[in-house]
């Protein structure tokens, strides 16, 4: 049914990324898309992955940007996934209810077997979180990895989407923010946590926490200039020349 | 957004179907056309055939066109389900409408009544399939309230045009329809003329700032793409026609859809309708060209805020 739950989940998982940590190595994308391609959202299909094009369907994506944030030049990795909204357009839209929001956890998820292949709710999300699997011919999305985390025939560490466990920074935590009490939850809280384009109403459960300020313009006792070497100093007037040249043409 | 061929012969077809039907029940009903066996026959066997050509060709870019039933099923909140849902019951009252027309030649009283409700069901079927469109928010060409009557108008124009052509073919005076049809096109006109204003006037307020939430002093710049080559995200929705091609698409949209037919329809009554199906005819095809052009142009020039993640300052 494409009718959200009339009442808000009263559980809402979600996962909790750390900007200012993740390194953008990609081992959580990769990571899911090994898992995915064997669980819930099998097969997540490649096409043409050893020739001149090759694409497929990815549930995560990682964006690497680029800004001045607190006075700082920044390089901010960016890990996208679906944020598993509250009001999402994604299940709204969809004519057949494959598309779908489980009350008991809030987790969004598509039904690949009564999906047509229309693409309408990847349309409707504003975060590309869709991602349409030609060979299948449906849709596919973040599970939340709904086969691992309660999954009893795995090891309790286990029970954490994919992404989670392979993130070798612990840039990304994962758990109920529809509690305030957890960890995720103070997480959120301590570091003003965010959602992304909240403009939309859509009200993203996935939450990111914001770069922290750098700090290496005040590590104390440094001195402000190395010292020259020896080697440095000792130098021919030819060898100053080319450094000469070196630092004007470098203007 | 990349423009999937099927639904813009989806749309081009099946508008024109249900403005055919529009018309052709109105105008029956009004007295305005003679209720002839062979002439009713023709008219709604080309509109039935048109929207369910268009209905079968919506269900070729889907994945599963097997399941395509299901999509009955979401009437409550999909505009796309609600859209099937219209198109099939408004087969009901205009097939009735038919019957009476082909086999009693008689388009009065409970006729009339099944005709009526079928140009209402055409009309509600053509506002489902624009709000499909209108009701994205993500997509700022498609939510805007000129969506609706654009589509709506097209729609009716394109069936004024068919009739026209039809009511030529067999013989009978077509100046009061070439008229409508003259009508219909410059009201189709100016909204699409307005359409177009409003998108390329209005300012693109969602910025890459928003999208990703980050508190930067400058702007935010993608360093590097998730992906090297583009990925379905990419491919469905991060379409760009050039803008010098988008420009002369819409003159070639202008010229065919709208302002060549109504030119050669006037010169049909300057000419005392002596030569109504040549030029009529000939209206027909420029519509229907001009129509896909308009409608690929929809596609192409719309654009949707994931663009916003991969790099595009504004949307
Ligand atoms: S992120 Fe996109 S796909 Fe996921 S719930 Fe929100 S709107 Fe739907
Ligand atoms: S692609 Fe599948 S899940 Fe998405 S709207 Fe269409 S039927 Fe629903």
């Amino acid at each position: 049914m494409t009718s959200l739950p009339t009442q808000p989940t009263k559980k809402k998982l979600g996962l909790v990324i750390d900007l200012d940590i993740c390194v953008g190595c990609h081992a959580c994308a990769v990571s899911c898309k090994e898992w995915n391609t064997q669980g819930y959202s099998a097969p997540l299909s490649d096409e043409n992955p050893y020739g001149e094009d090759p694409h497929g369907a990815w549930l995560n994506r990682i964006h690497t940007y680029e800004a001045d944030i607190e006075g700082e030049r920044s390089t901010v990795h960016f890990p996208r996934s679906c944020l598993h909204c509250e009001q999402p357009a994604c299940v709204t839209v969809c004519p057949t209810g494959a598309s779908y929001k489980r009350e008991e956890d809030g987790i969004v998820l598509v039904n690949p077997d009564t999906c047509i292949g229309c693409k309408l709710c990847s349309w409707a999300c504003p975060y590309g979180a869709r991602e349409y699997d030609s060979s299948h011919g449906v849709m596919k999305k973040c599970t939340l990895c709904v086969d691992r985390i309660y999954n009893e025939n795995l090891e309790e560490v286990d029970r954490v989407p994919a992404c989670v466990r392979a993130c070798p920074t612990g840039a990304r935590a994962f758990g109920d923010l529809g509690d305030e009490n957890s960890e995720v939850s103070k997480l959120v809280a301590d570091r003003n946590g965010y959602g992304l384009f909240e403009e939309f109403g859509y009200k993203p459960v996935n939450q990111y926490l914001p770069p922290r300020p750098r700090r290496n313009s005040i590590v104390e006792g440094a001195p402000a200039a190395l010292e020259p070497t020896q080697a440095s100093k000792a130098q021919t007037k030819s060898e100053r020349l080319f450094q000469w040249a070196d630092r004007v043409l470098s203007r | 957004m990349h423009p999937a061929y099927s639904v813009i012969l989806f749309t081009t077809a099946s508008g024109a179907g249900y403005g055919l039907i529009f018309w052709l029940s109105l105008l029956g009903v009004g007295g305005f056309l003679p209720i002839e066996r062979w002439f009713g026959f023709t008219a709604f066997g080309l509109a039935f055939g048109l929207i369910t050509i268009g209905l079968l060709s919506s269900t070729f870019h889907l994945g599963h066109p097997e399941r395509a039933w299901r999509a009955f099923s979401q009437w409550r909140s999909s505009w796309l389900s609600r859209e099937g849902v219209a198109a099939v019951i408004a087969y009901v009252p205009s097939g009735l409408a038919a019957i009476g027309w082909v086999f009693y030649e008689d388009f009065s009283g409970i006729w009339s009544i099944m005709a009526v409700a079928g140009a209402v069901m055409a009309i509600v079927t053509i506002i489902c399939t624009a709000m499909i469109y209108a009701s994205l928010t993500t997509i700022r060409q498609w939510h805007n309230p000129l969506v609706v009557p654009v589509y709506a108008s097209l729609g009716l124009a394109s069936g004024a045009v068919l009739l026209t052509l039809l009511g030529s073919v067999f013989g009978y005076p077509v100046g009061t329809l070439e008229i409508i049809t003259i009508v219909a096109l410059t009201i189709a006109l100016a909204i699409k003329l307005a359409y177009w204003r409003r998108i390329e006037n209005e300012e693109k307020s969602w910025t890459i700032e928003q999208a990703t939430g980050l508190k930067a002093s400058t702007t935010v710049s993608q360093l590097d793409a998730p992906h090297t080559m583009d990925n379905f995200v990419l491919r469905e929705m991060g379409y760009k026609v050039a803008r010098k091609h988008g420009r002369k698409l819409k003159s070639y949209a202008v010229i065919l859809a709208f302002l060549a037919p109504m030119a050669l329809l006037a010169l049909d009554i300057a000419a005392n309708n002596q030569f109504s199906i040549f030029l009529s005819l000939l209206s027909v095809l420029s519509v229907t060209i001009g129509v896909v052009i308009e409608r690929w142009l929809f596609f192409a020039q719309a654009q949707h805020v994931v663009t916003l993640f991969y790099g595009a300052k504004q949307a």
